[in-house]
C-alpha cells in the first residue's frame, strides 16, 4: 500500500507541475521573439513617439500654422525665436508644419493601407477559397493589372478629378491591393486543404463562415507583415505625388509637400528639406525594422 | 518554351487594350476639358478647337476613332505643344528616358548584386552589417530627397557635375573631355539607381544565403572546390532567380522614378511630358506616353519570364 501511496503522491506532484506550466500559444511565442528584436522594438518606440508628436506637438509651439512671422522669413532653427525648426520662405514655423505634415502623411499611410487591405483580403480569400476557373480568371485579372504602370493611373486620376485628399486615399488604396490579394490567395489555397476546414464543412458551416472564422484568422501572420511594409510604401507614394505638386492641397501639408518646397531652396535654407526628409526617413526605417521583426517573429524558419 | 512565349504574347494584347481603354475613359469622362483653363478664348473658338481634335463628337465615336488611329501607329496631334504630333514629342522624350532608365537598371544590377553577394559570403560580419545598413538607408531615403542633396553637394558646392542642364559643365567635364557628354546624366542615373541598388542588394544577399545552404553546395565543398568556383559556377544560377524575377517591378519603379528625376534635373524625358500633359489635359499626349510605358513594362516582363524559363529547370520542364 505504501508503494501505491508514494506513487500517487509522485503523480499528483507531477500533475501540479504540469498545471503550473503555462501553455505558450503561437502568438505569445511570436511576441516573445519580437520583443527580443532590438531594432524592431526601437522602431515601435520611435514610431510611437512620432505618432504622439503628430497629435500633440503642433500645440506645444508658440506659433500656429496660419502665423506668418514677417520678422523671421527663411530663418534658421533657433531656440530664442521659438522657431525650433526655423521658418520657411513665407515665415511659417517649420516645427508646426513638420508635425502637421506628420499627421497627414501618417493618416494617408494608414488609410490607404486600410483600403488596400480590405479589397485585397476579400478578393484574395474569395479567389483562393472558390478556386478552379473563378480563381484562374481572378488571378489573370491581377496579372493584367500588375503589368500596368499604376502610378501613372494615380497621376491621371489626381490631375483629372482634382486634387482632393480623399481622392488621394482612394487612388492609392485602389492601386496597392494587388500584392495583398496574391498573398491572401496563396495562404487560403494551402489552408483550404487542412483537416479542420473539412471538419467545419462536415459540421455544416457555409463558405462565408468558413472563410471568416477559419481561413482568415490563419492568414493574419503574412498579412500583418505585408501591412507594415505597405504603410511606408504608401507614405512614399503620397510624398512622390506631393513632390510633383499633385498631392494634398493647402492648407493641408505633408512631408512630401515640405520636401518638395525645401528642394527649391536647398542652397539658401537647407533645413527646409533636411528636417521633413529626416522625419520621413526615420519613419521609413521604423516601419521597415518593425516589418522585418514581425516576419522573423512569425516565421522563424526564414532567419 | 516557344508555346510558353506565345502564350505570354497573347496575354499582352488584351492587356494593352485594357490599358488604352481604361486611360481613355478615365481622361475623357472627367468633368472639364483641355480648353477650360484659357478664359480668354471665345465660345466659338473653343467649339472650333474641339471640332479640330474630334472632342465635339460622342465619347464612343471618339474612342473608336482613337483606336483606329493608334492601330495605324498614329498617336494624333498634341494639344498643348501646338504644331507637334505626339509621335514627335515621344521621339524627343523616349531616348532621354531610355538612356536614364537602362543605365540606372544596369548600374543597380551591377552594384546591387555585387554588394549582396559580398554581404552573403560574409554573413553576420561587420561588412554584412555595413552593406545592409547602407541598403536600408537607400530604401528609407527616397530619390527625390537624394537628388536635391546630390546636386547641392556635387553641383553647387564641389562644382564637379552640371546641375539641371544637358550642357556638360563642371570640373569633371573640364578635366576629362572624353566623359563630358555623359556628365549631365551621372547624377540622375545614380539617384534613380540608388533605391534599386538597395533592394537588389537585400534580395541577392537573401537568395545567396539560401542557396549556399543547399545540399549540392555542400557536395561541391566536400569535393574540395574553391570558394570562388562554388559561388560563380554553382550558386550564382540558382541565386539569380529572385533577382531576375524582381527585374520586372524594378523596371516599373525606375520608369515612375524617372518622372521625378527628370523633373528635378530638368531633363526633357517622357516623364516631364507626361506631367505637363496630365496637368493640361493633353489627352493624346498622355495616352501616347501611357501606351509606350505600358509596352515597355510588358515587353520587359516578357523577357524576364523567358529568362526565368531558361534559368529555372522546373519552369523549363513545363
Amino acid at each position: 500500500m505504501a508503494f501505491f501511496a508514494a506513487q500517487r503522491e509522485a503523480q499528483e506532484a507531477l500533475m501540479a507541475d504540469a498545471t503550473a506550466i503555462k501553455g505558450r500559444s503561437l502568438w505569445s511565442d511570436a511576441l516573445r521573439r519580437f520583443k527580443a528584436n532590438k531594432a524592431a522594438m526601437a522602431g515601435v518606440i520611435v514610431l510611437g513617439l512620432i505618432t504622439i508628436g503628430a497629435v500633440v506637438a503642433p500645440s506645444l509651439s508658440p506659433h500656429s500654422v496660419e502665423d506668418l512671422d514677417w520678422m523671421n522669413i527663411g530663418a534658421p532653427p533657433s531656440l530664442e525665436s521659438g522657431h525650433w525648426f526655423g521658418t520657411d520662405d513665407t515665415g511659417k514655423d517649420m516645427f508646426v508644419l513638420t508635425w502637421m505634415g506628420a499627421r497627414v502623411s501618417l493618416t494617408i499611410g494608414i488609410m490607404t493601407t486600410a483600403i488596400a487591405l480590405s479589397i485585397g483580403v476579400v478578393y484574395g480569400a474569395t479567389a483562393g477559397y472558390v478556386g478552379g476557373r473563378t480563381d484562374n480568371v481572378m488571378m489573370r485579372f491581377i496579372d493584367v493589372l500588375y503589368a500596368l504602370p499604376l502610378l501613372f493611373f494615380i497621376i491621371i486620376l489626381v490631375t483629372v478629378f482634382g486634387r482632393n485628399i480623399y481622392l488621394v486615399f482612394v487612388a492609392i488604396g485602389c492601386v496597392e491591393w494587388l500584392t495583398m490579394a496574391r498573398i491572401v490567395r496563396g495562404q487560403t489555397l494551402s489552408i483550404k486543404q487542412k483537416e479542420y476546414i473539412e471538419a467545419a464543412r462536415a459540421s455544416g458551416a457555409g463558405p462565408a463562415t468558413i472563410i471568416g472564422r477559419h481561413v482568415l484568422p490563419n492568414v493574419v501572420g503574412p498579412v500583418i507583415v505585408y501591412v507594415t511594409l505597405l504603410v511606408p510604401t504608401n507614405i512614399l507614394v503620397e510624398s512622390y505625388l506631393s513632390f510633383l505638386g499633385l498631392g494634398v492641397k493647402e492648407p493641408l501639408t505633408s512631408w512630401g509637400v515640405l520636401i518638395s518646397r525645401g528642394a527649391n531652396s536647398i542652397e539658401t535654407a537647407p533645413w527646409l528639406l533636411l528636417i521633413p526628409a529626416t522625419f520621413l526617413a526615420i519613419t521609413m526605417f521604423c516601419f521597415n525594422f518593425i516589418g522585418d521583426g514581425l516576419r522573423d517573429a512569425l516565421d522563424p524558419k526564414d532567419r | 518554351m516557344t508555346s510558353y512565349a506565345l502564350r505570354r504574347l497573347l496575354i499582352a494584347a488584351p492587356t494593352m487594350f485594357l490599358i488604352v481603354t481604361l486611360s481613355f475613359f478615365l481622361m475623357h469622362l472627367a468633368p472639364g476639358g483641355p480648353f477650360d483653363a484659357d478664359a480668354s478664348l471665345e465660345a466659338e473658338v473653343i467649339a472650333n478647337l474641339e471640332a479640330a481634335y474630334d472632342l465635339d463628337k460622342p465619347i464612343a465615336v471618339q474612342y473608336g476613332l482613337y483606336l483606329k488611329k493608334i492601330v495605324q501607329g498614329d498617336f494624333g496631334p498634341s494639344i498643348i505643344y501646338i504644331d507637334r504630333t505626339v509621335t514627335e514629342l515621344l521621339s524627343i522624350g523616349l531616348p532621354v528616358s531610355l538612356k536614364l532608365g537602362i543605365s540606372a537598371i544596369l548600374l543597380a544590377l551591377l552594384i546591387g548584386s555585387s554588394l549582396g553577394i559580398i554581404a552573403a559570403l560574409r554573413q553576420n560580419s561587420s561588412t554584412d552589417y555595413a552593406v545592409m545598413g547602407v541598403a536600408m538607408t537607400g530604401i528609407a531615403v527616397p530619390s527625390f530627397v537624394m537628388a536635391p542633396l546630390m546636386s547641392l553637394l556635387f553641383g553647387v558646392i564641389l562644382k564637379v557635375l552640371p546641375v539641371a542642364s544637358l550642357e556638360p559643365r563642371g570640373a569633371l567635364a573640364d578635366s576629362l573631355p572624353a566623359l563630358a557628354p555623359i556628365t549631365p546624366y551621372i547624377m540622375p542615373v545614380i539617384a534613380l539607381a540608388l533605391p534599386q541598388i538597395a533592394i537588389l542588394a537585400r534580395l541577392t544577399r537573401g537568395a545567396m544565403i539560401e542557396t549556399l545552404r543547399q545540399n549540392y553546395i555542400r557536395t561541391a565543398r566536400a569535393k574540395g572546390l574553391t570558394q570562388r568556383k562554388i559561388v560563380w559556377t554553382h550558386a550564382m544560377k540558382a541565386a539569380s532567380l529572385p533577382v531576375v524575377t524582381y527585374l520586372g517591378p524594378a523596371a516599373a519603379s525606375v520608369l515612375t522614378g524617372s518622372v521625378v528625376i527628370e523633373q528635378i534635373f530638368q531633363l526633357p524625358g517622357m516623364g516631364r511630358f507626361f506631367i505637363q500633359g496630365a496637368i493640361n489635359r493633353d489627352y493624346p499626349l498622355v495616352l501616347g506616353i501611357v501606351i509606350v510605358y505600358a509596352l515597355a513594362v510588358i515587353l520587359l516582363n516578357l523577357i524576364v519570364d523567358l529568362m526565368y524559363g531558361l534559368l529555372d529547370p522546373k519552369v523549363k520542364a513545363n
